[in-house]
């Protein structure tokens, strides 16, 4: 937004160049300043030439940016050698034309000044290998060296500000190496001359663990992270923590997946997480947090999807035992490549170098799911603030890779369970509680879902048992004392059940007592309508016995008047 | 490798021994005709015709025709006298106008306490 804001009026924007080392052009947001030289300094031994190094070769191989190395403390040879270590074939770059090594011995003792000089000739020796090589990235490691070789320090310190103008003007993306000094950034003070972006590098030891570190000092004209950042250098380079940098930018998916427990969707209302989303499990020890993990692991394999174990208790073969005696075999998904295991301990290496071979490894195996099983393990370090920032950001690298977290977490007490994790739970999507439940002398297992964003989860607690078929979740009891687990619960299960059975007896009673009726009522109405068409027949006989009479008085009367006519009364 | 030590040595020894008469081969590396060059090569030419003459050679390489040479040479510092013999090999950067120092780099006059 707002580099477009400002190509609109017109401003120039500091393009910059890739390095290609892992986390770093994260955190200067995108890379060193294109066409400008930066300063990477740092104490002897902090990483400095293997980091211009890899600047180097990553130049060449992913941008197609060939490079110059000149070296003002190595031979060509060392340098192969060094980084061989890294896994780069310096030889091969430079016999394809994509790297040129220069190496400058200057011995003080075999050179004499007499009157004015320059520095002209180092200028032509790399004018002529960035025209070798076509070369669009330099190296000068370490500039300082020149410092030691010539006495006369007012010349130097033209030359090196010709020499950083010159290289400006080539358009080359440079670094220039400094040693730091006691006071200053470096020796000689060769900050004073870069002004565009200062990156310092550290060694320091913390709890007999050397860490190195990488910190941008400055970066003009851009937005850049300010922490130190933890690093490590092995077979395969350089990498920096974090490799993305903490942002709320995630995409964000609408696909469901379940946890593997049916009861446990249903209570996410009746689909299960969010895919991608971060799931923390917390409890006490024993609470079945792990048997969760094992349903977790057991659900992705079987919709064909990989998942990456990180447990730091137990080793793979005894979860993979454990979680076979309740019917979890994931030993499968394990030989076919789905499940893969790393058990180690915490403690084991420095902190951040363990967190950054986690880092390689999910970006290698490219899980869908990551289980971290517990991460406690992390804050038991000495240097709890320091730890706790180290797993945010490996969660957040989890989150914003779309790749769905589940994380365990042991509390100690159920009192302090939601103090606790409060670093940790802000970051969390969905939080699953399981607390001991301790009743009649019995230790029951419960579960509820402290909080699931954009889930209409339940809000109800469930018994959580762990079943040789896997776990299973139970509808709870609520009593007058609280909730009935265990066999509390099974009690009351009873209880009811009579009283149900009860209950049916009678209304089996009643609907049979209901049906006589009905049955004894009808009998009426039939006897009723038989009486009453008895009746019927019976009243009509009499009418027409009735009608009958009627009709023979009348034909009586008849004859007798007929009989008075004629014997003349008229 | 001792043979080759050896004459190494014996060699030395043998360009040690007659100091004052071993030949010169020097090689002045400028870049261009700038002040400062011109200056260098005036200034080392009337050294050697001055304390050398008739057993030196110079010669006068201009960088900015030969780049690769500067790689090759350790050139950093331009004017770079580079006194190939006698041994040892010495650098004398500058433009020669420290006539004293010169001298002393060339092994032409001990060096001064």
């Amino acid at each position: 937004m707002v580099e477009e804001k400002r190509k609109e009026i017109g401003l120039e924007i500091l393009e910059k160049s890739p390095t290609g080392i892992k986390g770093l052009d994260d955190i200067t947001g995108g890379g060193l300043p294109q066409a400008r030289p930066t300063l990477l300094c740092g104490s002897a031994g902090s990483g400095k030439t293997l980091m211009a190094l890899e600047f180097l070769v990553r130049g060449a191989v992913l941008f197609n940016e060939p490079g110059v190395y000149m070296a003002f403390e190595e031979t060509e040879q060392e340098l192969i050698r060094n980084a061989a270590s890294l896994g780069f074939d310096l030889k091969k770059l430079i016999a394809e034309e994509k790297l040129a090594i220069d190496s400058v011995h200057i011995e003080r003792s075999e050179i004499e000044e007499t009157g004015e000089y320059d520095l002209e000739g180092l200028f032509i020796r790399l004018n002529q290998a960035i025209e070798q090589v076509s070369a669009k990235r330099v190296v000068l490691d370490t500039l300082e060296a020149l410092f030691s070789g010539f006495s006369n320090t007012g010349i130097l310190r033209a030359e090196l500000r010709r020499l950083f103008r010159w290289l400006k003007n080539k358009g080359v993306t440079a670094i220039i190496t400094g040693e730091q000094g006691e006071s200053a950034l470096t020796r000689h003070g060769l900050e004073e001359y870069v002004s565009d972006c200062v990156i310092l590098l550290e060694h320091v030891k913390r709890n007999h663990i050397y860490t190195r570190r990488l910190r941008i000092v400055k970066y003009r004209g851009t937005k850049h992270e300010t922490n130190d950042f933890p690093f490590l250098i092995d077979e395969d380079g350089i990498s920096i923590l974090p490799i993305t940098s903490l942002t709320l930018d995630h995409t964000v998916s609408n696909e469901r997946i379940s946890s593997g427990v049916v009861a446990l969707d249903e209570m996410l209302g009746g689909a299960g997480f969010y895919r991608g989303s971060s799931i923390l499990v917390s409890g006490t020890a024993g609470t079945g947090k792990t048997s969760l993990c094992g349903h977790m692991t057991e659900a992705a394999c079987r919709r064909g999807e990989k998942v990456l174990y990180f447990s730091f208790e137990e080793s793979s073969k005894q979860i993979m035992r454990n979680l076979g005696s309740i019917g979890l075999h994931l030993e499968q998904w394990q030989k076919k490549g789905l499940l893969q295991f790393r058990a180690e301990r915490v403690s084991l290496y420095g902190l951040e170098a363990h967190l950054t071979s986690m880092h390689k490894l999910i970006n290698s195996f490219k899980p869908a799911v990551v289980i971290l099983d517990p991460i406690n393990a992390y804050l038991s370090n000495d240097d709890e603030l320091e730890a706790k920032t180290m797993i945010v950001r490996l969660i957040d690298y989890i989150k914003s890779s779309h790749i769905t977290g589940f994380f365990t977490t042991l509390t100690s007490a159920a009192s302090v369970e939601q103090t606790t994790d409060i670093n940790i739970s802000s970051l969390m999507d969905s939080w699953l509680l399981l607390r001991g439940i301790e009743e009649n002398g019995e230790r029951n297992r419960g579960l509820y879902v402290l909080k699931s964003r954009g889930i209409a989860n339940s809000n109800q607690i469930r018994e959580f048992l762990i079943t040789s078929q896997g776990v299973e979740l139970k509808e709870v009891y609520l009593g007058s004392t609280g909730i009935l687990t265990g066999s509390s619960r099974m009690v009351q299960e009873l209880i009811d059940q009579e009283e149900e059975m009860r209950l049916e007896e009678k209304i089996n009673q009643l609907e049979l007592v209901l049906e006589r009726k009905q049955k004894a009522m009808q009998t009426q109405i039939e006897l009723s309508e038989m009486q009453m068409k008895a009746d019927e027949i019976e009243i009509k006989v009499k009418i027409d016995e009735l009608k009958r009479q009627y009709q023979r008085i009348n034909l009586r009367r008849q004859d007798v008047q007929a009989s008075r006519t004629k014997k003349g009364h008229k | 490798m001792d043979n080759e030590e050896n004459a190494i040595n014996q060699k030395f020894e043998s360009f040690a021994a007659q100091d004052t008469e071993a030949k010169y081969i020097l090689k002045l590396y400028v870049a261009g005709l700038s002040p400062k060059s011109k200056k260098a090569i005036h200034n080392i030419k009337e050294i050697c015709e001055t304390h050398l003459k008739g057993r030196y050679e110079l010669r006068v390489i201009d960088l900015y025709q030969n780049p690769t040479l500067a790689q090759g040479e350790q050139i950093v510092a331009v004017p770079t006298l580079v006194k190939k013999l006698p041994h040892p090999l010495r650098k004398i950067i500058g433009d020669m106008s420290d006539e004293e120092k010169l001298l002393v780099g060339l092994d032409l006059q001990p060096q001064a306490d």
